[in-house]
């Protein structure tokens, strides 16, 4: 085994290109500001979200699939756990954002949660909405808050702690830390397995707040996974190719192509039931979260469904395009934005109603802004630990895999 | 000179491994070996053709596929079109949302069905069919590589069995087929 590179060191096109896509961003969010006519700003603060939340989910999604690895004691992913610890490193500022949003809503800056507006739960009120008032126990300001709250501190406390001990699993060595992470992990799986739900309500599902679906917290779920997996294959094929995880092998590659191939099989398995259920029951309360749809953005919600399905389903069917790192990262690209354009969705025709004009600059803009952020976070984070964990009980293991 | 075989055996899948990359280094051809369980990264070694399961499979499903949408078209909507839960409409298209979950469940039962028996097929392993391992302990916890003098036309009966042995052998036979 030839020994792998430990520190990595950003090339210098990196800061250059994260310092234009920074740049385009703030360009589009303050541009975006002045050209947007919509009421409270309210595509604005949309757009702020849904990026927002994007990055956010990406990061949240790479703690999710570490601690995935710990608690399924998988070896194969080893040695390229630094990249995932590296991704995870976002999730102060994603919280930070998504937060931020929410906050301007709970002061009436922006009216991207309908239900935060008193008016809705006063029966005297000519604007009182029963279905709404309804849901006040679940949509009341303190509880939402107090589980706000409870989302930013777990999944930073998490963040900071595997960090922390995985870190100083590179002095020590031993087992102790070890298993410690690895009870953690569960401890943690089982506060992401609820949170991710509840998250997912609390943050997207709400914009429609007439509409529900049980379906929904899972949706959203698989589309973060799907997405993390896709940054994480980039960057690792990326770093490969500058010379660092020599190590890495065929098998590798292939694991990490089997990982968005099926998640994405998941993300339309889910994505289907939840429409098909609906279009079959085909009862008021519940299509008009389609309805909405249909009346506005019927060729682009169609044409993400099939994007994502199609695209991965045919093109990395089989074993040889797993292992082909120009298929994956194409197919991965194109999924990536695909992804985007479906949280896009998620929140905008809510928020909106078709009343805003897609002007392209804006959207990809602020898009490529974020996306320059993130890699800057992600870039600048790698370098800060050894890029192979030196000491990791089954770094051995992993140096070996094939399958 | 007789044609002979050897049925050498390891007890561990690392020394088979190991046994199987050093008489192919010395120019030994492994005609087969016969293993309780899959032993990953053992094909390359010994030379066997990647499989064409795959391809099969991915035919047998796509043919599920193709049967049930002419079956949904024509029970449901062309033989005796059906009004379920008000959507009477007479055409496939607009009802196609409903029959995914069929037509998935049949691509799938087609796809596993038809890749199962061809399977048993190729392999000879169907019920009923005759055993071909050399060794019942092969069903346990034993690996046996076959070699034939045969394929190996370039070296001695003496040649192959003294290369054999410097590998971590078990057991080793020699039969006349």
């Amino acid at each position: 085994m030839t020994q792998d590179k430990l520190q990595f060191q950003i090339p210098s096109g990196v800061s250059k290109w994260t310092n234009i896509g920074m740049g385009i961003g703030l360009a589009a969010l303050i541009g975006g500001w002045f050209v947007d006519h919509t009421e409270h700003h309210q595509y604005w603060w949309a757009n702020i979200l849904i990026n927002g939340f994007f990055f956010f989910a990406i990061s949240l999604g790479a703690m999710f699939f570490y601690a995935l690895q710990y608690a399924t004691e998988a070896a194969w992913s080893a040695m390229v756990k630094r990249v995932f610890e590296a991704m995870f490193q976002f999730i102060p500022v994603g919280v930070g954002i998504v937060l931020l949003v929410v906050l301007a809503g709970q002061f009436h800056i922006n009216h991207l949660y309908h239900w935060m507006d008193p008016e809705l739960h006063d029966v005297n009120s000519p604007a009182y909405d029963e279905i709404i008032a309804n849901k006040k126990p679940y949509l009341s300001a303190w509880f939402f808050w107090l589980r706000m709250l409870a989302y930013a501190g777990v999944f930073i406390y998490f963040s900071r702690k595997f960090r922390e001990w995985s870190m100083q699993e590179d002095t020590e060595g031993g087992t102790i830390l070890h298993y410690m992470q690895y009870r953690k992990s569960a401890v943690f799986l089982v506060f992401f397995a609820v949170f991710s739900s509840t998250m997912s309500w609390d943050v997207l599902m709400s914009i429609d707040t007439h509409w529900y679906s049980t379906m929904y917290g899972w949706y959203i779920f698989s589309g973060m996974w799907v997405t993390t997996m896709i940054f994480a294959t980039l960057s690792i094929v990326w770093m490969k190719n500058l010379g660092y995880f020599q190590n890495l092998n065929d098998s590798h590659i292939h694991d990490l192509g089997k990982w968005i191939f099926a998640i994405s099989m998941l993300w339309s398995y889910l994505w289907f039931c939840q429409y098909m259920l609906i279009w079959y029951s085909d009862i008021p309360e519940e299509v008009t979260y389609f309805k909405e749809r249909y009346e506005h953005y019927m060729g682009m919600m169609w044409t993400i469904f099939f994007v994502n399905f199609v695209v991965p389903f045919y093109v990395l069917l089989s074993r040889d395009a797993k292992r082909n790192t120009k298929y994956l990262t194409r197919v991965g690209v194109i999924i990536f934005v695909s992804h985007f354009f479906d949280l896009y969705l998620a929140v905008i025709p809510g928020t909106n109603h078709g009343h805003e004009t897609f002007t392209y600059w804006f959207e990809f803009g602020l898009f490529i802004g974020f996306l320059g952020l993130f890699v800057r976070m992600f870039t600048t984070a790698l370098t800060k630990a050894n890029l192979i964990p030196v000491k990791h009980p089954f770094l051995e293991e992993s140096e070996h895999h094939s399958i | 000179m007789a044609n002979k075989v050897f049925h050498v055996m390891y007890d561990d899948d690392q020394k088979l491994m190991d046994g199987a990359r050093a008489l192919v280094a010395k120019g030994i051809r492994v005609k087969d070996v016969f293993s309780p369980f899959p032993v990953h990264g053992l094909d390359p070694v010994i030379g066997v053709k990647r499989t064409r399961l795959a391809i099969a499979s991915f035919m047998y499903a796509s043919t599920g596929t193709a049967l049930a949408i002419l079956g949904t078209w024509y029970f449901m909507i062309h033989d005796w079109p059906m009004n379920i839960g008000g959507k009477p409409s007479f055409s496939w298209i607009e009802n196609a949302p409903a029959f995914v979950p069929i037509i998935f469940e049949f691509s799938v039962f087609c796809g596993a069905h038809g890749m199962v028996l061809t399977y048993l097929l190729r392999n000879g392993t169907l019920p009923g069919m005759p055993a071909s391992n050399p060794d019942p302990r092969t069903t346990d916890d034993k690996f046996v590589m076959e070699i034939t003098t045969e394929q190996n036309g370039g070296m001695s009966e003496s040649d192959i069995e003294a290369l054999i042995n410097t590998t971590d052998v078990y057991e080793l036979s020699i039969k006349n087929y």
